[in-house]
């Protein structure tokens, strides 16, 4: 890989470098998860990817681990919590916390399928457009400005609304079909800037193919704004989905979170004050949405060094007697001092470690008056 | 005005995709709703609306795909969206035409809102980055993920049902006629509050995490620390440099996710039964009324290219480079 890591830092660079030293296979770097995923260093990050995890096991053992069966009714109807129904029961006596558990599997399926094709879409039309350059690319751009604003959810009811059965799989390919083009249209803008960069060039001069320029030195570099986009893809796909089962407009015959608050809505929960009724179905998307936007804020400070404030907490900042001001980013000692052992190890450029977009030593960019 | 000039041209695209995806979509799917509707409302439906809901449906099986292509344009621009179903015989357009206004303000109004006010903060949080004003930053997070109806049953279940401040539902009391006298216009607002109130707080929270990365991003440019380094004042270099650059790419997206936007209060008047397009799309959706359905998108897409094209004309105020010529 000849590529040069775009808009990573020193941090950033410690795990990922590549180490293009021609002499001796590459040494790989010993130490804790956090040191050979940086990512990981970002608390953020980790937050979002416990709760995350932690739904995907629910979605995957869900069914087994379930209290009662999701549909069976009994005769305790419309309790709130208690130690037999934790969330409470429904208009039909069926316990809410089954359903919710059960439903996690269809929630996650469909954002997960949905994020995958909408992302692969958004590569082949971004990248493409993006490197084409011309004829297709204002045509490319026109169609995902098109799909942009068109709103999607009446979009998607006149479609799912007209199919007789509108199953998750049916729904997931929908919505889709609907929510790649935010993902191309950064992507394209990416893609541009990095189709004049040196390291592109030279591989053009070198003779290499389009499709290894495409394949090995433009896609590794897009991998943060890649990842990113099918976040936002998945986020999309699980609001919409939840939305779509709570107007009926898709199968009520499948449990999901929406398909809950659709039951709860219908049975008048409101009107009876049953809020253990809908309001664990909600808390459940807001916390699945959060956690994937708090893994796309870890992505974001990755991949944009300014808005990290690694280990800067308010509290933080003013022990240290750091009053941040305009023009302030956030310096990491430890992180710099691992980056520098590491960067002398092998013959690499001595800015190496220096990003590109982090002002030039010159200027003065921080402003730390010391108390 | 070239600049102009190519947005327009993409707005006249994207509302001639609208149409043709509004023309294939019922063409495209398995077997025929609209057939059995207009079979089951067969001797009430005249003639000519009949033939009308032929055309938009794609049932006259004796033209070929162009024919029904051209005879559903000349429908359209006559303002010929076919016949509600559930309010029969009530032309779709007429069902529009009353719910649209209601749409507008609320939605219109909540929206402007949510927006100003969430830049600012934004501009606020981002200026002052590592004090206690981060710690909006998490609750903001939360309120961005979830869904709006969501917490519209929330603020109902709050503000309606525990403490009864706010009626639960409709635009209107129901029983005041529609007029411009004192109590319909506080009924209104009333009645507009609670929605008003769901829309803002879930939308406000997109506006300041963008304007407050937006803000951490611009506060390094060499600009701002010169304007700094003369000496101008904090709320003129906090204004005048640093927010009216970071507030570019704001406007922008805020005219790119319109689409999510309106997606999301739509629903919010479903729960609230508030007589708007989106309450309109709801009914339409539980009646199985295929042509509200199709006129509801037709009407919401257009709108949202309205306020797409008047997002535009503010970034041309906004951003003097727009306005250079050649």
């Amino acid at each position: 890989m000849t590529a040069i890591p775009v808009q990573t830092d020193a941090t950033a660079l410690t795990g990922t470098n590549p180490a293009p030293t021609a002499a001796g296979p590459r040494r790989k770097p010993r130490g804790t998860a956090q040191q050979r995923f940086p990512f990981l260093r970002n608390k953020k990050a980790v937050t979002g990817l416990v709760i995350l995890g932690f739904f995907t096991l629910l979605a995957l053992i869900g069914p087994w681990i379930a209290p009662f069966d999701p549909n069976a009714i009994s005769k305790d109807i419309l309790q709130g919590p208690s130690a037999t129904h934790w969330f409470g029961t429904s208009h039909l006596g069926q316990d809410v916390l089954s359903q919710i558990i059960v439903g996690t599997r269809s929630v996650m399926l469909v954002g997960l399928v949905t994020g995958v094709i909408a992302t692969v879409l958004s590569v082949i039309v971004g990248v493409s457009a993006g490197f084409l350059g011309g004829v297709s690319d204002e045509i490319l751009s026109a169609l995902s400005n098109i799909f942009l604003v068109i709103p999607a959810l009446p979009l998607i009811i006149i479609i799912a609304g007209q199919l007789p059965d509108a199953g998750g799989m049916t729904i997931a390919l929908i919505l889709a079909a609907t929510g790649w083009a935010w993902g191309a249209r950064v992507l394209r803008a990416q893609t541009l800037s990095l189709r004049r960069r040196d390291f592109v060039e030279a591989a053009r001069a070198n003779g290499e193919s389009t499709w290894r320029i495409v394949w090995f030195e433009t896609l590794p570099n897009l991998t943060a704004i890649i990842a990113s986009s099918f976040i936002g893809t998945v986020t999309f796909a699980i609001l919409s989905q939840t939305t779509l089962a709570f107007i009926g407009v898709t199968s009520i015959k499948s449990w999901s979170w929406g398909t809950v608050l659709y039951w709860a809505q219908s049975g008048q929960a409101l009107h009876r004050g049953a809020w253990w009724w809908f309001v664990p179905a909600g808390l459940c998307i807001a916390l699945v949405g959060m956690a994937l936007t708090f893994i796309n804020f870890g992505i974001d400070e990755f991949v944009n060094p300014r808005l990290r404030s690694a280990g800067t907490s308010a509290k933080d900042m003013r022990r240290r007697g750091i009053r941040p001001r305009i023009g302030f980013t956030a310096i990491d000692r430890s992180a710099m001092a691992t980056s520098r052992r590491r960067a002398v190890a092998p013959p690499a450029h001595p800015d190496a470690w220096a990003p590109e977009t982090t002002p030039s030593p010159k200027s003065p960019p921080t402003k730390e008056p010391k108390r | 005005m070239k600049y102009f000039a190519r947005r327009i041209f993409i707005y006249v695209l994207t509302a001639w995709a609208a149409v043709t995806i509004n023309f294939f979509i019922p063409r495209l799917m398995p077997g025929d709703p609209v057939q059995s509707l207009i079979n089951r409302k067969q001797g009430q439906i005249s003639a000519d609306a009949a033939q009308s809901l032929y055309v938009l449906f794609g049932l006259d099986k004796n033209t070929n795909m162009l024919e029904q292509y051209i005879a559903y344009w000349q429908q359209l621009l006559r303002g010929d969206l076919g016949l509600s179903f559930a309010n029969f015989p009530t032309p779709v357009s007429e069902v529009l035409a009353q719910s649209l206004p209601w749409t507008i303000g609320l939605v219109g109004i909540a929206t402007i809102i949510s927006f100003v006010l969430g830049s600012l903060i934004g501009v606020l949080i981002g200026w002052r980055r590592g004090t206690w004003a981060d710690g909006i930053l998490p609750v903001a997070t939360f309120f961005s993920s979830v869904p709006y109806f969501w917490l519209g049953l929330i603020a109902i279940m709050l503000f309606s049902i525990t403490w009864k401040i706010f009626p639960t539902g409709g635009a209107y009391d129901g029983g005041l006629i529609p007029g411009w006298d004192l109590d319909f216009i506080v009924s209104v607002l009333q009645h507009g509050a609670l929605p008003a109130l769901t829309i803002v707080l879930s939308s406000v929270a997109g506006w300041i995490l963008g304007m407050r990365n937006m803000m951490v991003t611009v506060t390094s440019e060499d600009y701002v620390t010169v304007a700094q380094a003369k000496g101008l004042s904090e709320s003129n270099v906090m204004f005048g440099y640093a927010a009216r650059n970071a507030v570019l790419p704001q406007v922008s997206s805020f005219a790119l996710s319109l689409g999510f936007i309106v997606s999301g209060t739509l629903v919010t008047e479903m729960v609230f039964s508030y007589q708007g397009i989106g309450f309109t799309l709801f009914q339409a959706i539980g009646a199985k009324d295929f042509p509200l359905m199709q006129g509801a998108f037709l009407v919401i897409t257009l709108s949202v290219l309205a306020a797409n094209i008047l997002a535009d004309v503010a970034y041309v105020f906004l951003d003097p480079r727009t306005r250079q010529e050649g």
